[in-house]
């Protein structure tokens, strides 16, 4: 038992010392408890409530256990209570089925509520209209595509702060995730279909982003920086982007799309429909295409023929696509 | 000359000097086994007695070394992963080989090591609590152990012949398809895990059929013993599963193999179709490894508190809650897959409704060692650490289950952190109580408390030291899967504290691997057969156990049963009348269970590399050994009565 003793007070000096450290370093590190959006505000209000509601439960569970191994430990000498043959108590059984059920309905409730209002793809409040972004996951790298501006970056992306922001994703590789931790949570990029994600920065700032799933050899290389700036600072970028960088051409993006990983970059141009041919490649690329291929919504797609069959794949995969 | 050189520098893994001493160290290995086996003449003893064997504890224990095998190999993935990540822009290791790594340590410790260590409980202990001389089907239980065994030599193979797979150990498509992993590595994936899958889905039906035909009389199905009702709950969760994997896998291999397009986008097929499959497979699959640690820990608790377990019914209910919920919650992987919010609020709420019969088995542990008399050797210990690490797994769950804030916390080290404190923690943990606790069952000595007690310490710090960080990690915005990270990041100074806590765990393993070499030489027999004081069937027979397990099948009438007659015995009550010894029918070893896997691991072989020469007479083989074992009638044989007088007299003698 010395052995096991000298152990604990190891453990806890440890357990102390990391605890200092981890207040006086990583709070501001850990960008997920430190929101800069609305949607992460939320999301991180949420990952409080859930702590809160299951500590209460976990915590009593945790002291009783020990307490009770402690109590009624055989080394005691036989002083406790000792009821061998003591195996039910249906008012006590009914008290701990039904703490967990009310603890999870209240937790139901919460989420689901939470599920419709933090949709990924349900439009933010705000005064202002919002900025379109569309974005691309390329084997190793990210292309942002500003469609109203008419520029493009890669491996970066800027906005104006307190606008909402509508990210359109696709994916021109094995898919990936899309994430921006401190502005709110992520969403996949897959090919074949354009995901949407509205985010809003409150204040000006470089946010890190990364793609956040697995998508081969350098995937470790795609992180970027979200750069939250104001209006007037983002129509001078862009300005500046359109008189000086290069124009991205097709065969300039299929250069881009080769497996690779790269720095950042921008575009004054982009070709026209660009983005949705991304999003149909694979689609029309066999010949032929089925409904599930051709999930993809675009405004100018020529194969709305097949709406019917879309309907079921939205069904399937849940996409909220049609509006 | 040129081209048998081209050939080899493909068909080898060739290029860094890790796999070359692997190389090295396997050839030795074989050698080294090969020539004590001749040396002391042990080939026909080695056939005989465990390859060929049909005994439901022999092939535990094969079951158990092959899984502690598995584990250190899963083991080494880890620490090099650690390793690789203990300093920014490290060059330990190159993207390419990290991921293959995490790769084969993901598909090892969960198909290669929980999944035959349980199976090596189930064997170990099901037959003997339940009062049975064996499991319904011997015959096809070795086979089981073979198809597993032979389908993990074929995934370790990779290693170094033809490359390890590398996309992740549910191998998404599009990155497992040809057109971005044109290897042969995905196709050892794809061939490993099928052909130990089939062993899977046939252990699952066996012990189902043992335990609901097997039982001794007298034990209806609420005076079972815990643990065997978590194997029940647990298999019948493993047949409703398996064949969703084998289905899945093999549409994966038809898209590579023949160019199907299934879950590939251009003509027609859909990626996501795969990711929904390989997931309703993928969730129960946990749920079928816990289930029978929580068995495992009804047990322990009950014997080391010396009291009887609390809340029986509510247990079993809770167990068969978990069973049918497990199949309703799998969406909860990819809640960002843009589901839409009622598909994710109804996966979140099915995944939260499963902590509610999770939480009442704790309250029920717990409430067992109120008002007992607890003592605390090794098992115990173990069962106290799990308590400690699944229930702050099972918070994380929650948290993870909740889906809007599970956007802000998939792919991260959040995930990892909780995957692997409920896997451990639960796992992991109530496994090594397990052993612990049968080991002197099935070998006839207990395992050095000393080392035992200093395997659980280095466990659990390493444990807390490893992956602690690694939520905080996770809410710092780093991701799964990246090979290396910039100091620009801030990750490293946790990324140094988990990597030290990755080693103490490994230190750990080697305590228990010494713990068992010593135990094995410095060994006190156990006379007794029931070294805890313990309360189900099995410790009413010697140990090691005869190889009939039952001299004469007991009667039972209450749940512990074992306890009850001591008590009896104790208060000088006439024992009940001992039947007459009768002959007892036995089934024969066999060799064909071992060769015909083999034959399927020649099979998938030839299938892996495209070699329809190797491939078709593997199939061939596998008809063959169907058929002969068709046509052998005389698979059993009856031990006479005056040999199980011998045989009990000398373990009892021993009494």
């Amino acid at each position: 038992m010395n052995l096991a003793r000298g152990f604990r007070r190891m453990l806890a000096a440890l357990s102390l010392a990391g605890f200092a450290a981890l207040m006086s370093g990583c709070t501001d590190r850990m960008i997920v408890l430190n929101p800069k959006g609305v949607v992460g505000r939320h999301q991180l209000d949420l990952i409080v409530i859930t702590t809160i509601l299951c500590l209460v439960v976990i915590v009593p569970v945790i002291v009783m256990a020990f307490v009770f191994a402690w109590r009624y430990r055989s080394r005691n000498g036989g002083k406790a209570d000792y009821r061998p043959d003591w195996e039910h108590n249906s008012k006590l059984e009914t008290v701990w089925w039904g703490i967990p059920i009310v603890i999870i309905a209240i937790l139901a409730a919460i989420t689901v509520r939470y599920s419709h209002l933090l949709e990924p793809s349900r439009p933010l409040e705000s005064e202002a209209e919002p900025l379109v972004i569309q974005v691309t996951s390329l084997d190793y790298k990210w292309l942002f595509q500003y469609p109203e501006q008419g520029i493009a970056t890669v491996n970066y992306v800027e906005f104006p702060a307190g606008v909402p922001v509508r990210f359109e994703l696709t994916s021109d590789a094995p898919m990936n995730s899309f994430w921006i931790p401190q502005l709110g949570g992520q969403i996949y990029t897959m090919s074949g279909m354009a995901m949407k994600l509205n985010l809003m920065a409150d204040e000006p700032g470089t946010y890190m982003g990364s793609g956040a799933n697995f998508s081969g050899e350098d995937f470790a290389k795609m992180r970027f920086d979200a750069r939250a700036v104001t209006e007037k600072e983002f129509d001078h970028w862009v300005e500046q982007i359109k008189a000086t960088a290069p124009a991205l051409t097709d065969q300039g993006y299929d250069e881009l799309a080769r497996p690779g990983a790269m720095g950042t970059q921008d575009y004054s141009s982009i070709p026209e429909g660009l983005f949705d041919r991304i999003v149909n490649k694979y689609a029309h690329g066999a010949g032929h295409s089925h409904g599930g291929a051709a999930q993809a919504e675009t405004d100018t797609d020529p194969d709305l023929g097949n709406q019917h069959d879309m309907d079921d794949m939205a069904g399937m995969s849940g996409m909220e696509h049609h509006h | 000359m040129d081209r048998i050189k081209e050939f080899a520098s493909t068909f080898f893994v060739t290029g860094d000097p890790l796999i070359y001493g692997a190389d090295v160290a396997i050839v030795a290995t074989m050698a080294a086994v090969v020539f004590v086996l001749t040396y002391f003449k042990k080939w026909t003893w080695l056939w005989r007695e465990w390859l060929t064997t049909v005994d439901h504890k022999r092939i535990g224990i094969m079951y158990v070394v092959a899984s502690l095998l598995m584990l250190f190999r899963g083991g080494v993935d880890a620490l090099l992963m650690r390793t690789q990540l203990a300093v920014p822009n490290n060059q330990f290791l190159q993207p390419e080989h990290y991921n293959e790594i995490f790769t084969t340590h993901g598909v090892i410790m969960i198909l290669f090591m929980a999944m035959p260590l349980m199976f090596g409980l189930f064997n170990l202990v099901v037959p003997l609590q339940i009062g049975a001389r064996d499991v319904a089907f011997p015959f096809l239980n070795s086979l089981s152990f073979w198809l597993f065994f032979f389908g993990a030599m074929l995934f370790n193979v990779s290693f170094v012949i033809g490359g390890s797979p590398n996309a992740g150990w549910l191998a998404y498509p599009p990155l497992s398809e040809k057109m971005f992993n044109p290897g042969v590595g995905q196709d050892f994936y794809i061939w490993g895990i099928q052909i130990s899958g089939i062993g899977s889905l046939m252990t699952g039906i066996n012990f189902i059929v043992t335990i609901l035909k097997m039982r001794a009389p007298g034990m209806k199905l609420m005076k079972m013993p815990m643990f065997t009702w978590s194997v029940l709950s647990s298999c019948l969760t493993i047949i409703m599963a398996f064949p969703i994997l084998t289905v899945t896998l093999a549409l994966l291999f038809i898209d590579r193999y023949l160019g199907a397009h299934f879950f590939t986008l251009d003509a027609g097929g859909n990626p996501m179709m795969y990711i929904n499959l390989i997931w309703m497979w993928g969730h129960p699959e946990v749920y079928i490894v816990v289930l029978p640690a929580f068995g495992i820990m009804s047990e322990i608790v009950s014997t080391f508190s010396r009291k009887r377990l609390f809340g029986y019914k509510s247990m079993v209910f809770a167990l068969m809650c978990i069973s049918v919920f497990s199949f309703f919650t799998w969406a909860h992987h990819f809640f960002t897959m843009g589901s839409g919010a009622d598909v994710n609020a109804f996966f979140a709420v099915t995944t939260m409704i499963i902590a509610i019969p999770t939480g009442v088995k704790v309250f029920n542990w717990v409430f067992t060692m109120y008002r007992g008399r607890i003592s605390f050797p090794t098992p115990m210990l173990w069962v106290m650490g799990f308590i400690l690490c699944f229930v702050v797994g099972g918070m994380t769950g929650v948290m993870l289950s909740v889906a809007p804030a599970d956007f802000q916390f998939h792919n991260s080290y959040f995930l990892i952190a909780h995957f692997h404190q409920v896997l451990i923690g639960g796992v992991a943990f109530a496994y090594f109580a397990a052993l612990t606790y049968w080991w002197p069952k099935v070998f006839g000595f207990k395992l050095n408390e000393k080392l035992g007690k200093w395997a659980f310490w280095f466990w659990n710090v390493g444990f807390y030291i490893c992956f602690m960080p690694q939520y905080v990690l996770g809410l710092m915005g780093m991701t799964r899967r990246i090979s290396h990270y910039g100091w620009d990041t801030g990750w490293w100074e946790l990324n140094l504290v988990s990597t030290v806590g990755g080693f103490l765990m490994g230190i750990a393993f080697l305590f228990q691997v010494w713990q068992i070499m010593h135990s094995i030489k410095f060994m006190e027999r156990d006379a007794t057969g029931d070294p805890w004081d313990g309360r189900t069937l099995e410790w009413s027979l010697p140990s090691p156990v005869p190889h009939y397990n039952f001299a004469v099948v007991p009667t039972v009438d209450s749940r512990d049963a074992w306890w009850e007659e001591k008590l009896r015995r104790e208060r000088g009550e006439a024992p009940a009348p001992q039947p007459k010894l009768e002959p007892i029918h036995m089934p024969k070893n066999s060799g064909i269970p071992i060769i015909m896997a083999l034959c399927w691991f020649v099979a998938g072989f030839g299938f892996v590399f495209d070699w329809l020469w190797m491939a078709i007479p593997g199939l061939v083989g596998v008809a063959v050994c169907m058929l002969v074992y068709s046509f052998s009638y005389k698979t059993d044989y009856y031990i006479p009565v005056d040999e199980i007088e011998r045989t009990e007299a000398a373990a009892r003698g021993a009494v």
